[in-house]
Parts: structure tokens; sequence; C-alpha cells
């Protein structure tokens, strides 16, 4: 099979006013396939909504790209056109962000936003276009579409609200789908709905997904591979399930132990402490030499401060970046 | 014994306009009651819209509940004359979800923490200052960031200078509205970590307002589980997450996420 989206040593810094780059991705790759979703795991910092907007060529006019090419349908989006990027963008690749109450326009009536996606990219009439409106949001809110359809953004909860975005998001029948933390703002009774609305998309529509989050908990039983991304760095890189349940990387160990357990044995009356990562992620602290996690790291060597690791395949599909496996 | 805190029959409604243009009252607490003791925590879990906020709201005095009592520290709050409530109110603190926007931009760590200490105006101005840096070493914040901004500070460090500012009038009680969902995972630890330790020392309660049982079970010693404006079912953390009672509980429960997939029913579609 071949890959819907290829993405190879993408590089993409900011640059401050006093003109100094700070990088915020330091050579990402990864390819998807059709039908697959791609969960990006990664705290602030760590480049993970970098990685969102840089595909579609978004960034804001500080972002550089300084290297790297995304191929979507075979074609290399960071050498695309300004037209190009417009008949993909909202066609063939859908972004869908984290707050719905943002991202909504609030005086414009919930169906006349999704149709406005589609007179954007569509040439078919009006009614037509209505009708599609329609179909759309019938897929989103089989019992209600009429209602959400006539209704202001505020009058909507916030789960409406997202899967009115999702309807924007897939009126035009897009391959792939960006998610950056489309769930963040949602209860967990919502984000569940949220994410079984997204796996009914992919099962009907054949979506490829990405899927970018801080909360590695959200995509167990979601994803189908999970990308750790660490200070603009991919740390692993491998299927769901393994990277879950034996995380090979220190920083996706130390991760998921500092998550507390559902069911904790606090018996014997006292609380235990999580353990944690020590220190946060600053992009002042990465050192200029060696592995990147290596300040916070608590199994770090003497070779993590010299050079920095390359990714080594552990098997066909699970890679990691760490001495500790080669490197 | 009158319990440290005790919330009986707590109502709060609001007023709106329905679609036909005519008044219709909102219960947004509906005859809330529960009781928490010195030192102890309280989770209050629920989904949104559920009341959790408008009670955290309430018991800090930031709202007039329509009815119902607040018994704290042995005096109901709520009948207390405003002069009165002002006295209460220092010893009540509120930390909120999202740091950033709840600390000004435009003050420096300094000024955002002196703030409370002026206004309250009992400590001369070295003694201010002493305070202040012992408040930051309190929260693990070093006083060589006293000149930075909120923008300057990481997401985990600005939840720590905004519970540093809670502390500064030395409450007794804290409550913590969503105050560890906005952070990354491993930040939420440490920042945990950190509550449990000032409750250790210091004695502090909690009230620990979330939607992540998760989170809930760890910090808590009780949860109380809301739904529309009531609290359906509380207990000690452990029965509540092992035999929940209420079908609501169940549901949030089934919901909750967690890196074990098997552990609970596939996603509808």
């Amino acid at each position: 099979m071949v890959p819907i989206l290829e993405v190879q040593d993408l590089r993409v810094s900011y640059s401050s006013s006093g003109g100094a780059a700070y990088p915020a991705l330091a050579g990402v790759s990864f390819q998807l396939m059709p039908n697959e979703i791609l969960g990006v795991l990664g705290e602030s910092g760590s480049g993970k909504s970098t990685l969102a907007i840089s595909l579609p060529k978004l960034l804001p006019s500080n972002g550089n790209i300084s290297k790297g090419s995304v191929f979507f349908e075979g074609k290399d989006l960071l050498r695309a056109s300004a037209g190009e990027l417009e008949q993909i963008r909202g066609k063939r690749l859908s972004l869908v962000y984290q707050e719905p109450s943002v991202a909504l326009h609030p005086a414009i009536r919930a169906g006349e936003q999704v149709f406005q996606v589609l007179a954007a990219h569509e040439s078919a009439g009006k009614s037509s276009l209505r009708k599609k409106t329609r179909q759309v949001l019938a897929s989103l809110f089989p019992e209600e579409a009429d209602r959400i359809s006539n209704s202001y953004p505020h009058q909507l909860s916030g789960g409406q609200r997202q899967r009115v975005l999702i309807a924007q998001a897939i009126a035009c029948g897009p391959s792939l789908l960006i998610a950056d933390e489309p769930t963040a703002s949602l209860d967990p009774t919502t984000q569940r709905e949220i994410l079984g609305v997204f796996h009914t998309l992919r099962d009907e529509l054949g979506l490829a997904m990405i899927f970018i989050t801080h909360n590695p908990a959200l995509l167990a039983g979601f994803a189908d591979r999970i990308l750790v991304l660490y200070g603009g760095r991919v740390a692993e890189l491998g299927p769901a399930r393994t990277v879950l349940s034996s995380p090979k990387h220190p920083y996706t160990r130390a991760l998921f132990q500092s998550m507390p357990q559902i069911f904790e044995d606090n018996s014997n009356g006292r609380k235990t402490k999580l353990p944690v990562i020590a220190g946060d992620f600053s992009a002042a602290l990465v050192p200029r030499e060696g592995c990147v996690f290596e300040p916070r790291c608590p199994e770090r060597m003497e070779e993590c401060r010299q050079r920095e690791p390359t990714l080594v395949n552990l098997s066909e599909s699970d890679t990691v970046s760490c001495f500790k496996y080669g490197g | 014994m009158q319990p440290f805190l005790k919330v009986e029959k707590l109502v709060k409604s609001y007023e709106r306009k329905n679609v036909a243009g005519t008044r219709e009252k909102l219960f947004a607490l509906d005859g809330v009651s529960f009781a928490v003791a010195q030192g102890t925590t309280l989770a209050v879990v629920g989904e949104s819209g559920s009341g959790k906020t408008t009670l955290g709201f309430c018991i800090s005095c930031l709202e007039i509940p329509t009815s119902g009592n607040i018994w704290f520290e042995g005096r109901d709050i709520v009948a207390l004359a405003e002069a009165e409530r002002r006295q209460v109110r220092p010893r009540i603190q509120l930390i909120f979800q999202d740091p950033s926007n709840s600390l000004n931009p435009r003050w420096s760590v300094q000024e955002i923490l002196l703030e409370p200490l002026t206004l309250q105006g009992n400590l001369e101005r070295e003694e201010t200052k002493q305070r202040a840096a012992t408040l930051m070493a309190q929260v693990g914040l070093s006083s060589d960031m006293f000149q930075r901004l909120p923008a300057q500070l990481s997401g985990g460090q600005r939840q720590r200078l905004a519970i540093a500012r809670a502390l500064a009038l030395e409450p007794k009680l804290l409550i913590l509205d969503e105050a560890l969902s906005a952070l990354d995972c491993s930040v939420q630890a440490q920042i945990a970590n950190l509550l449990m330790e000032l409750q250790r020392t210091l004695g502090m309660t909690y009230l620990f307002i979330t939607h992540d049982l998760a989170m809930a079970a760890h910090l808590a010693d009780e949860i109380a589980v809301m739904n529309r404006g009531r609290v359906v079912e509380q207990g000690p953390a452990r029965d509540i997450m092992r035999h929940p009672n209420e079908e609501i509980t169940q549901h949030l429960l089934a919901a909750m996420p967690s890196l074990d997939s098997a552990a609970r029913p596939p996603l509808e579609s």
C-alpha cells in the first residue's frame, strides 16, 4: 500500500523579534497509511502543534520551514504554490482545532458555517450545496440536524460545537484529518463520544487521521500507532498497543509512570507521591550537544551528553531514539 | 462539634429567558449537602454543567447562594454581613484551571505575589518581601524569578505561582477548580505532589473540583459525585471507585481515559 502522507526530516524554527531562531521541529519523519489513526503524543514545547500547522503550511510569519518534505497524495506540500495549497486545505486535508468556542464564528449559525466551507471549494449551485450541508450535519447529528443547523455556537454544548467543527472538516470529503487536541476542553464522557465519532468517520469515509494530544490515556483503544514527540524530535514511534503497554524510551516510560493508577492501593492510609520527571521542558535548557532529554532523563549515561542518538529500528514497526537500544 | 466545612441544602438558581421569552429558573445547585473534615481532601466530580464550579464559587463567596447554609469554622458564611464576610474571604482561596488567564500578564511575579499582602496591609514592607520569598520557596520556585512576567514562566511554574498567591494570606481551605486539567501529565504529577506536601505541612483542607476521576482518587480522601446540581453519592475515594452505586458514577468511571484499553468498553460508533 502507498502511504497517503510521507513526512521526511521536517525542520521548523521560529524567529524572535531579536532575530534569534528557536528550533521547534528538528528533523521529524513518519508515514501515514490511508485509513490509519496516528496519535501524536507530546507535552508543551514538544512541537506537536507546530507539526499540525506546518504540514498544511499554515505557520505564522515568524515560522520558517528550513528543511524537509511533506508528500501528501503524491505532492510535496512544502513546495506547492499558494493556489495549489488552497485547493488542498479544507478539501483534501482538514484541520480540527482544540477550542470549538473560538474556532467557530459566534454570530453565524452553525449550518451556514458548514455551508461556507463547501461554497469555498465546490462549484455546484447553492441549492445542491445546501442539500449537501444538510447531509453532512445529519451524519454528525442524526436526530437534530435542523435544530443544530439553525443554532448559534453559544446555544450549543461543547460536544455539539466540536461536532460542528468536525462537520466543517469533513464537508468536502478530505482524505486526511489533522486534529490538534480536539477533545482537551471536553469532559471525559463527551471526550469518548467525540473519539467514537472519529472512529466512525474513519470506518465510513476511510479517513486517515493525525490526532495530537498531551494525554496518553486518550490514545488507548483509539490510535493505531503512536508517535511520541519530545523537544521537536521523535522519541519513539510504534503500534499503539506496544507503546502504551511497553514503552521503550525513558521519557515515555517516565511519563506513563507519573500518571495516577486508577485502582492504586492506598489501603495503608496515607497517600503516596507520584513519580515525576524532574524539571520541565524549556527550550532554554535544551543542550547544544547530546540527547535532548538528557537533562531530565532518569537513565542518562555518559554517551548521552556527547552526541544525539539516532532512530533505531527495534522491529519492522517500532523505532526509538535512545542509546540504550544502540542509538 | 461542627465540622470544618459543612454545606447544607445549598441552592443557587439563575433566571434566564427561554426561547418563548418567558422567564425560567435554572437550578445550578439544587440542594447540595456535604461535610469536609479539616486537613482532608474532598474531590467533587461530575460532568460539565453538573454544578461543580458554581459550588466552588458559592463557598469562596464569589456567588451568593439562593438559599442554604455554608458552615465554615463554626460560622454560617451565607448569613454574614459583608464586613464580616471580608474577614472570612482570605481564609478560603480559589485556584483556577488556567493560570495564564488568572494571572495579570503585565505584572511581575513579585507584584502578583505582593498584591494580596499589600491589600490586607498587616505587614511592614520588609516583612512583606520576606513573606513573598518564603512563599516562592514553599511552592518550589526560585527567588530569582521575581522580576519575570507570567508569559516567561512555563505552565507548571505559572500554576505554582497561582498556588503561592493563594497561600499568601494563610488560608485554611483551598478550592481547586480543575487546577490540574490544563497541565501536561508530567507537570500534573509535580503539582499533585506539591499539593499533598502543602497539605501535610500546613494542614490545608482541599475541595478538589475535577472531571479527572483518576486524579480525584489519587488526591482525595472522599469523593462526592455531582449530577444536575445535586450530590448523588459521597464516600471514601476507594469505595466510590470500586463500588459505585449510582448510574452516573458508573458512567463516569466507564468514560475515564486509561492507558489500559482492555479495562474499558470499546468506543461506540
